[in-house]
Formats: structure tokens, C-alpha cells, sequence
């Protein structure tokens, strides 16, 4: 593949389009309250590519990346997926369709671990192979592979991490939401609670990803991560963020 | 990357079912399909009409109008279909003509609840499907012992080899976290909690399709009720069974369903995938319903 640039060669394959989406949070208890948090935006991600997304902090980046995971409605506005032998309307989705989206093409690490009680770390990371049907003691020694990778200290693999400190929490979740090699991964800021080596493990596995062909889209606050992972900048001052109010996630608004 | 198969069969066709008692009191017009493997939460307050809908859906009581449809013909386990028919309806089907035993296929595949008779309903609860009772008390026999509880559902469906019914109830107490030494004590004897994990050993034990769950982690203490989510999540996927789960509370509905439905006086106000449903609710009743959760 010819690469213009000559930096990596890129696939130039169009993984994902968005196209003019708006989102708009209707809030009942607040007397009917519209709050307008995405005007007319749209964006195009390759496989192999990170793209991240640019903004002043607090405007409400995370709302694309939860449009995408199908966390959040799309109203207006359309989100598709190409496949080499078809295409896929997310916007259209029906509810059920989403489950093996989520298993098989969709990848997701939030900016906070949801603890479930009881649930070993260990088994918090292999989850996502399990549900895929794998085999209990493969999922697990990858499980175990990525922890180490990511300095957790052994001793607590076994235990939920209910308890963890948020850095500990943190790399729970992103290998987590690395083990299932996703082609689509979108990332919502995996380095913030972490130290320089752990970040740079981090930026190791982007790296890899990029060269497996997954396409990311991510927020990164860190200058110095933005930078060694990005392909290029998603600016996005212009539609994000709103006069009423800015970088609220619904529960927030709420009260 | 190819084009993921996201489409699944269609295990319960909920047509547009009404069971009402008074105005509002009960469940109306309700529209669903449940696919295999999933797991759907109902989800309001009490007096929602959610656990009058589980008992239309469970078979254990008919609504004033609107159809139940269960698909069989999907990944249906040979033993469990064999066993199933009524001798009569199974020797009918056998040599007749194609034409005939297309009829009689067609019969098979989808099952209109409150079409059949009683004895094929309730031998359809027996051996398909599982309920779990919210008071264990519903759905164990106090008085016998907790293997015989495990046993009693294989005995149903044609198990008779004592050893075999043993090992099982005690391979069954193991996986729900029960002391199987235990297997010949009476549930009476045993805690809230085990009770309800010695309910889920019996409903499970004949690998059910389909359950139906009465919030099975209401009435007990939340440590108790923590250990019980997290059996009944690794259950769920490794049997892969599809549920429908009624429950009012919206963290439990958060661990264990992929999709929810929200109700409210006896009517569905929204549905959607859980996370959404739970991260951005659209209709007032569940901003409302969403807003008032206390976390902690």
C-alpha cells in the first residue's frame, strides 16, 4: 500500500463515518430543560488509525465516545460502520443487535472501572473472552499476561478491586478493555490516573493495536501521550460543549 | 473485517398482552420479543404491573387478551424434546407423509401458550423453562431434603438412577456455594440466602432454555445478595440461558440485564439497551426513576 507520507503505512480503509450528529439532553424534572451538547458533527476513522478527539477540557467529549458504545441515544445524525462486505447503521440498531456489536466490534475503556462485588480482578479482565465463548484457562493466562504488563502486583489478581487504589482500578479496566483485541476501541482517558511507566505500557498497547489494524478514537488529556499515539486531531470546540451547560453527564444535570 | 452476525432467533413472542384487575392495576398491551441468550429486565416500582406480566409470560396465569408465542425449534437439546410430547402427539408424527409431518413440525416449532392445554403448559414449565420465585419458600419443597429438592425436576423429566440424582444435587449444591454434606438436610434448616441458592441449584439442574426471575435478590442482605448477582451472572453465560428477570432494583437490572423495560401503571414506557436506558433515560418516568437511585 502506497503511503504518502512515509511515516506507517495506513490502511485507507474507512472503518467508521459520522455524519452531522447532534445530541440534545431533555431534562422532564428541570421544567422540560433542552441542553444542546453536540451540534452537526461528523468524522472519519481507518483501521489502523488513532484518531483524538481535541477540546478544552469539560466540554463533553465523552458524550461521542458513549454515542458510539450505544450508551447514549442517537436522535439525529448517523454513525456507520464499514465492513469488507457490507455496512452497518448504528443509529438504526435495534436494542439486541448491539450485544454482539459490543462482544465482537466494539471496544470500550471507560474513564472509571464499575466494580462488580465479589469478582476478582483477574476475572473483571477475562470476562470479554468468556462471553465470546473461549477457553477458561486461555482467557485467563491473557488475563494474567496483561496484568503483569501493566505492573499490577500479583497478589491482587485475586481479589475485587472494589478496593483498588484508582491507578490499580484503572489498568483493570484497560486491559479489560484491551484482551478483546475489538477492531473498533474507544478509549476515554486510560492514562489519567497513571504513572509514567504504566503510561508508557499504555502507549505500548495503542501501538500494537494501530499495527493489528484496530481504528481508536480517543480522549487524552496528557500532552505528551496525545502526542506519541495520535495520527491526527479531531478539533472540536466548534460542536461540542453548549452556553447552558457544559461536560455534564446526565446524572449531573439531574441533581 | 467481516459484517458480525448480530441477528438472534426469536425465543418469546410477547404479542400485545393485557391482564388487568382494575383500571391500571395489572399489565396492558404488552409488545415484546425476547432473543436467545438475552437477558431482559423488567424493570418499576411496585405495583407497576411487572410481576402480573411475569406471571402471564411464566404461564401461570392467563391475560385477558394478547398471545404468548415460544419458539421451540432453536437449539433444542434432543433428550429434553423427546421427552417433552405426549406419546400420542410424538406416534402421530412418525410415518406420515411429508405434507403431514410438516403440519406437525410447524405445530412443534412455535408453541402459543394459552393456546395448548394445561398438562402440555405445565409440562412445559417442567422441563423447558425454570422459574425462580422471589421467597424461596415459593419455590422449594420445605419439608424434603435439599437433594430431593435438586432431584425432584430430573425425577420430572425421566431420571430415576439414585446414585446419579445424588451426584448431581451434589455437584449442583457445589456450584450455587452450598455445603453438599448438606444434601440430606431440609431447606427449612438452611439461611435466606441458601435457601434462594438451593432454588436456583433446583431450577438450573435441568438446564432450562428459559427462566423467569421474581426478584431473586429482594429480602436478602446485601453481602448475601452481592455473592447471589455474581453466581447468577457466571450461571447466565456459562448455561447461556435467556431470562426475563422482573426486579425494582435498577443496580441489580444494571448487573445482569443486557436490555431493560421499563413499566409503569400496568404499561411499557420505554425500552432499550440497559446503559442506555440507565445513562441517558428520554421519558420522564425514568429520568425520574434513574434520578432517584442513592449511590453510595
Amino acid at each position: 500500500m502506497l503511503s504518502e507520507t512515509g511515516v506507517s503505512p495506513k490502511p485507507s480503509l474507512p472503518r467508521l463515518t459520522v455524519d452531522g450528529l447532534h445530541k440534545q439532553f431533555l431534562l422532564h424534572g428541570q421544567g422540560g430543560l433542552e441542553i444542546d451538547v453536540m451540534r452537526d458533527l461528523s468524522l472519519t476513522l481507518h483501521a489502523g488509525e488513532c484518531l483524538v478527539l481535541a477540546g478544552r477540557s469539560g466540554i463533553g467529549k465523552s458524550t461521542l465516545l458513549k454515542m458510539l458504545y450505544g450508551d447514549y441515544r442517537i436522535d439525529q445524525g448517523w454513525i456507520r460502520l464499514h465492513f469488507d462486505d457490507g455496512e452497518l447503521d448504528l443509529e438504526t440498531l435495534p436494542a439486541y443487535a448491539w450485544h454482539g456489536l459490543r462482544r465482537d466490534v466494539i471496544g470500550y475503556v471507560s474513564q472509571f472501572l464499575r466494580v462488580v462485588p465479589r469478582v476478582a480482578a483477574v476475572d473483571v479482565v477475562m470476562e470479554p473472552l468468556l462471553a465470546r465463548g473461549a477457553d477458561e484457562n486461555e482467557a485467563r493466562q491473557r488475563a494474567e499476561t496483561l496484568l503483569a504488563r501493566l505492573n499490577l502486583p500479583e497478589r491482587l489478581w485475586r481479589l475485587p478491586p472494589g478496593t483498588f487504589s484508582g491507578g490499580e482500578q484503572q489498568r483493570v479496566n484497560i486491559a479489560r478493555g484491551f484482551i478483546g483485541e475489538h477492531p473498533l476501541l474507544l478509549l476515554d482517558e486510560p492514562t489519567a490516573s497513571l504513572d509514567a511507566a504504566n503510561r508508557d505500557v499504555v502507549i505500548a498497547l495503542i501501538h500494537e493495536a494501530k499495527a493489528r489494524g484496530t481504528a481508536m478514537l480517543g480522549i487524552f488529556h496528557d500532552e505528551d501521550v496525545r502526542e506519541r499515539v495520535a495520527d491526527r486531531l479531531l478539533p472540536l470546540d466548534g460542536s461540542l460543549g453548549s452556553p447552558a451547560a457544559t461536560s455534564q453527564s446526565f446524572r449531573e444535570s439531574l441533581s | 473485517m467481516k459484517k458480525p452476525r448480530l441477528t438472534r432467533p426469536v425465543l418469546l413472542d410477547v404479542q400485545d398482552i393485557t391482564r388487568l384487575y382494575g383500571p391500571a392495576k395489572g399489565c396492558e398491551a404488552i409488545d415484546f420479543r425476547l432473543h436467545a441468550g438475552e437477558v431482559l429486565g423488567i424493570v418499576g416500582e411496585s405495583g407497576s404491573g411487572k410481576s402480573t406480566l411475569l406471571r402471564v409470560l411464566a404461564g401461570l396465569e392467563a391475560p385477558d387478551a394478547g398471545r404468548v408465542i415460544y419458539r421451540r425449534a432453536v437449539h433444542e437439546p434432543e433428550a429434553a424434546r423427546a421427552d417433552f410430547h405426549e406419546p400420542e402427539a410424538a406416534r402421530a408424527g412418525a410415518g406420515e407423509d411429508v405434507l403431514d409431518k410438516g403440519e406437525l413440525e410447524r405445530d412443534e416449532a412455535e408453541l402459543d401458550l394459552y393456546a395448548v392445554g394445561e398438562a402440555r403448559r405445565r409440562a412445559l414449565l417442567r422441563l423447558e423453562w425454570g422459574l425462580v420465585h422471589q421467597n424461596p419458600r415459593d419455590g422449594l419443597r420445605m419439608g424434603v431434603s435439599a437433594g430431593a429438592n435438586i432431584g425432584e425436576r430430573l425425577m420430572a423429566q425421566g431420571q430415576r438412577h439414585y446414585g446419579q440424582l445424588r451426584a448431581t444435587g451434589q455437584a449442583w449444591m457445589r456450584q450455587v456455594e452450598l455445603d453438599p454434606g448438606r444434601i440430606d438436610d431440609a431447606p427449612r434448616t438452611f439461611s435466606g440466602g441458601m435457601q434462594q441458592r438451593l432454588q436456583i441449584a433446583r431450577t438450573l439442574v435441568t438446564r432450562p432454555r428459559l427462566v423467569f426471575m421474581d426478584e431473586p435478590t429482594g429480602g436478602l442482605d446485601v453481602s448475601v445478595q452481592a455473592r447471589l448477582l455474581d453466581m447468577l451472572r457466571t450461571l447466565v453465560r456459562s448455561l447461556g440461558l435467556s431470562v426475563v428477570l422482573v426486579t425494582h432494583d435498577l443496580a441489580v437490572a444494571r448487573l445482569l440485564a443486557h436490555r431493560l423495560m421499563v413499566m409503569r401503571r400496568g404499561q411499557v414506557v420505554e425500552t432499550g439497551l440497559t446503559d442506555q436506558i440507565l445513562d441517558d433515560p428520554q421519558h420522564e418516568y425514568t429520568q425520574l426513576l434513574v434520578s432517584s437511585v442513592l449511590t453510595p
